[in-house]
């Protein structure tokens, strides 16, 4: 147990120490992210900073590491009532969004390895025959809830309603699209059931137990973790758009209900005054099939110019890692990533890119990767196809050079 | 004795280290090439209180420890060395001496100015016959009435052209050598002030180093700071702590020779492998590391003795001494480590090299602080 | 009329883009990574700040996190916040962001009245951009989520969030939540000025679970209904072909293959 030297409620302990079968390797310590356990000697000691992750337990080679049982634990009563997988869907502008097709078809194989149903649930105005889409996914059931005051996304209304429609049905998995209505809603709604939610899966499958195993990048996109909800329901997740391929559709039957539903005064707490389409056209980035993309590595933002002129010359589109949107080198559009845009050119060049695995994420699926990074130990060089090791700022001058030849 | 740095010291590295990267590196070259003055750059440090580090609250300034202030230096200089002097010599040798030797009426009417950087200082000593030999220096200062009538020419004066306010060394009496010298707080608007062409310099450029010619500048006779023929020996005295931010200063142009030499040896390779793998790349980069460390407790001590008002005359002279030739050290190796790309404008370190060659003249050249160091032995 | 109360939250985590691989090892070297503040809660920061500057108000920053997250509340209010509060206790250890959302709910009230919430939209080390909108939902309130510009006059706010496909400008009164993402305003230095007064001793104000009083059963690991099962690195190859020489050998090398893969 730890010590303490206050009167507070004693944490439990997230790891388990089998200090006999220690043999002073140190690997925890040095496998640790967070520095939260140190060994003196052959004794390993949690500190303050173990957030239980449990990448020591599985570094360890003597097994003197393991998860601890945890009895004080608040859980949902009753988990086997909650059957079935509800998808939140959603449109704009009466537009089906590409992603609740993915998550439906994502969620029908989920479903059916669980042998159960899998709902859908869309809210907006006009939009009753968007149903039939979400059907031809995978649903078998599409709940519908067309009203002029859902015309335009806004948390509270959405999320009163949908709250309802979960507290009716009580899925096992609720599935959100991790879009701008996706993360504001999602939470909202996580906490309205005191559940756990998972941002931003890259990965979904069903344990062993049946729970909901939800994949995705940790430490700001560096490392992989795997995380489950063993004890709450419903299991909730988000997925980016395009993470997971679109299946094959099916033709199946399913039924959709009409949802009946009233405006309440306390929808209007924030209201909507005007929309503005995005000055610049939209970057297709997602059809490009030459992209061009640079990170910090390229030092300042005015030296995107230099990769707009080897995009010209290859007839590509501009990306840009977080980083360099970050610092506000370039507008988020052109931002390829985890929490940006997922890419499938034929070729993607990246300059000045290190590679974490948030960006990764957005254009490992690229036929050919280029990479440009005069740092050797950048992780980009782990995935790129062809890497050039050296100053950005004289090799894309040279390349222009060359292939204007 | 604890090597640590406080909460204090972290924030002010921080915050100018954060601006440096932000504000000044993306210019620090070309103002170098096309010797601009950094302006704007000025104005929004004197926003955030870097004209005013050490200064006491009550008279404008941030009230910050002398450590703060040498990393704030040291953070500036690794970035932009000239903005780091001008932003030295407006703090330790015009602001801080005003502090020390000014009355409350010249506190209030100059300091709280210079502290949140509404004016710009100057410090002017040095003349074309009288360098390492300050007490020999010829401006003249004539009473007549209620005010000293200044004739003479200053040069190789910091911020010569662009400061408000400059302390002014000159001779009141013509009998004696040193004890015939007085100090001036001089404002560019009493006129009679009339700077020289711009230097054109090998280092430092981006700092305004100018000839002043004095002719018939009027100073009243308030302005006087401190005593009436003792100006050279409060001078010299205060002429110490800028030793120490000068120390801060080639300290911060050796870690980015350095820096910049461990990117590059990484990275370049040759006969197959990258120069890091070369014993002879890693002896040089070690021996840089090494003078690095020593200069760097040398300043951070030099400072910490004044914090703790304990003499530190010597310690100062021994911090520009050794941190401004180890910056000359690291520079050399630096671009040599760099081979031809070193000598070529595109590569940070042909920069550090003419920075440090004139930090190691200027504030008092090495074998000034050589002879500072020998009197101070017993 | 009286000066907002404003409380901003943030967060130390750790330098995410400065992690580098080891190639011989081929994995994470997660030695000496920086602790820096959360990159969007510096704008959150500076939102509050702006709307200080132009309405008055008085801001507090508040952080959950171990002993040495004292370091970005001192940033904080070297930025030119007025007050501090640190939350920290092995007890919050282990927490999912429904349980810091929680805990942060919890001191947000213990602290008094407030009329505006800011955060930055998401920590760069979760990237999950939850504990804004579960916090609005622990207290309550109406959020408003990707604010890229705040302004305010009345009691109300109206803020410009910055969607995929556009611009959407919405009004809201206050009290509210607002979650932040990097925007147009460009962020203020640390001043000087404020460090004296940052380092003070007792200037930040740390509260444990006592302070809180809230049971441990609801905190930390024991009471997140998110667990982490797994850790492990992706998966790296070597497939990786370095093209060697000096830049006019490489690219030249470079074009070569490409047209060989017919890919030009």
């Amino acid at each position: 147990m730890l010590e303490t030297t206050n009167s507070t409620p004693c944490a439990p302990p997230m790891i388990h120490i089998f200090s006999e079968r220690c043999i002073g390797c140190k690997l925890c310590e040095r496998a640790c992210l967070f520095g939260g356990i140190t060994v003196s000697g052959k004794t390993p000691m949690l500190t303050d900073q173990c957030t239980g992750c449990g990448v020591c337990i599985t570094v360890c080679p003597k097994q003197a590491l393991a998860a601890a049982e945890h009895k004080e634990v608040l859980q949902h009563s009753n988990l086997d009532a909650y059957r079935g997988i509800l998808i939140i869907a959603e449109q704009r502008e009466g537009v089906l969004h590409t992603v609740s097709c993915e998550l439906t078809a994502a969620a029908r194989q989920l479903a059916d390895q669980r042998g159960t149903q899998v709902s859908a649930a869309l809210l907006g105005q006009g939009i009753s025959g968007l149903a039939e889409r979400l059907v031809a996914h995978g649903a078998d059931t599409v709940y519908i809830a067309d009203a002029p005051f859902l015309q335009r996304y806004r948390t509270l209304p959405y999320s009163r309603i949908l709250s309802s429609l979960i507290a009716e049905l009580r899925p096992e998995i609720v599935l959100c699209g991790a879009t701008t209505i996706g993360r504001d809603l999602a939470p909202r709604l996580a906490n309205h059931f005191r559940t756990g939610l998972t941002a931003d899966c890259t990965g979904l499958a069903i344990d062993r137990d049946g729970t909901l195993l939800q994949t995705r990048p940790a430490f700001g996109g560096n490392i992989m973790a795997t995380i489950t909800t063993p004890r709450h329901r419903p299991q909730m997740a988000t997925v980016r758009p395009g993470v997971l391929q679109p299946q094959p559709v099916r033709s199946g039957s399913g039924v959709i209900v009409p949802l009946t539903v009233t405006e309440e005064p306390s929808d209007d707490a924030v209201q909507i005054l005007k929309t503005m389409p995005k000055d610049k056209p939209a970057v297709s980035l997602e059809q490009a099939q030459v992209i061009v993309a640079g990170g910090r590595g390229l030092g300042d933002g005015k030296n995107f110019t230099l990769l707009q002129e080897l995009a010209q010359v290859l007839n590509a589109e501009i990306g840009a890692s977080r980083g360099a949107v970050d610092l506000g080198w370039i507008g988020h559009e052109h931002q390829v990533g985890q929490t940006g845009k997922t890419v499938r050119p034929k070729i993607y060049i990246a300059c000045g890119i290190s590679g974490a695995v948030q960006h990764l994420a957005g254009m490992q699926a690229s036929d050919i990767i280029i990479a440009i990074n005069n740092d050797p130990y950048a992780p980009i060089f782990q995935t790129a196809h062809f890497g050039l090791v050296g100053d950005v700022h004289v090799i894309v001058p040279e390349l222009i050079h060359q292939l204007r030849q | 004795m604890d090597f640590e740095l406080t909460n204090q010291h972290r924030l002010a590295r921080a915050a100018a280290r954060e601006f440096a990267r932000c504000e000044l590196a993306p210019y620090a070259q070309q103002w170098d090439e096309t010797m601009t003055f950094p302006a704007e750059a000025l104005k929004k440090l004197a926003q955030l209180g870097f004209m005013g580090i050490s200064i006491p609250q009550p008279y404008g300034g941030c009230g910050l420890d002398s450590i703060s202030y040498v990393l704030i230096i040291e953070e500036l200089a690794k970035v932009c060395a000239s903005t780091a002097i001008i932003v030295s010599v407006h703090n330790s040798v015009c602001a801080y001496p005003i502090y020390v030797l000014g009355t409350e009426e010249q506190k209030s009417t100059y300091l709280v100015p210079l502290s949140r950087g509404e004016k710009l200082g100057a410090f002017a000593l040095t003349e074309p016959n009288a360098g390492s030999d300050p007490a020999s220096l010829e401006t003249s200062a004539e009473r007549h009435g209620d005010c000293y009538v200044l004739n003479g020419t200053k040069t190789f004066i910091t911020s010569g052209s662009t400061a408000d306010i400059i302390i002014v060394m000159a001779r009141t009496d013509r009998a004696k050598r040193s004890r015939g010298i007085t100090a001036f707080i001089v404002e560019r608007s009493f006129g009679g002030i009339t700077p020289g062409m711009k230097e054109n310099k090998l280092g430092i450029r981006a700092s305004d180093t100018c000839e002043l010619i004095f002719k018939n500048c009027e100073v009243p006779a308030d302005n006087v700071l401190g005593e009436v023929g003792n100006g050279l020996g409060a001078a010299l005295d205060t002429l110490t702590f800028g030793r120490v931010g000068v120390g801060a200063q080639a300290l911060g142009v050796a870690e980015c020779a350095f820096e910049e030499s461990v990117r590059y040896s990484r990275q370049r390779k040759q006969f197959g492998k990258p120069l890091a793998d070369f014993q002879a790349i890693q002896w040089m980069l070690a021996d840089m590391a090494t003078e690095i460390e020593a200069a760097r407790f040398l300043v951070y001590r030099a400072a910490l003795l004044k914090d703790h008002n304990k003499p530190f005359a010597a310690e100062a002279s021994m911090s520009k001494l050794y941190a401004s030739e180890t910056a000359m050290r690291c520079a050399t190796k630096a671009v040599q480590i760099h081979g031809g790309y070193g000598c070529m404008k595109d590569y940070r370190v042909e920069r550090c090299f003419r920075d440090a060659k004139v930090i190691e003249i200027y504030e008092g050249t090495s074998e000034i602080q050589r002879l500072i160091i020998a009197r101070s032995l017993k | 009329m009286a000066p907002l109360q404003i409380i901003v939250t943030v967060k130390q985590v750790p330098d995410t883009t400065e992690v580098r691989i080891d190639p011989k090892t081929n994995s994470l070297i997660r030695e000496g990574v920086p602790s820096i503040i959360n990159p969007e809660d510096r704008h959150a920061i500076e939102a509050a700040l702006c709307l200080k500057d132009q309405h008055g108000a008085t801001v507090t920053a508040l952080s959950m996190g171990p002993p040495q997250a004292a370091a970005v509340l001192e940033e904080a209010l070297a930025l030119g916040v007025d007050k501090a509060i640190l939350l920290s206790d092995r007890v919050f250890a282990g927490s999912d962001t429904l349980v810091t959302a929680f805990t942060l709910s919890r001191a947000i009230m213990k602290q008094g009245a407030f009329d505006l919430i800011l955060c930055g939209r998401q920590a760069i080390d979760g990237d999950t951009a939850q504990v804004g909108p579960q916090l609005a939902g622990f207290l309550g309130l109406p959020q408003v989520t990707y604010a890229e510009d705040i302004s305010y006059a009345d009691n109300v706010l109206t803020v410009r969030r910055r969607l995929e496909d556009c611009s959407e400008w919405v009004r809201v009164h206050l009290p509210a939540l607002v979650t932040v993402c990097a925007g147009i305003r460009q962020l203020r230095y640390p001043s000087l000025y404020n460090l004296v007064a940052a380092c003070a001793p007792d200037r930040i104000i740390r509260w444990t679970a006592q302070d809180l009083n809230v049971p441990a059963s609801m905190l930390g690991f024991a009471a997140s209904p998110t667990t982490v099962k797994k850790i492990f690195e992706p998966e790296r190859n070597t497939r990786v072909e370095i093209i060697e020489g000096d830049p006019r050998t490489m690219v030249h090398q470079l074009i070569e293959k490409l047209r060989n893969l017919q890919a030009l």
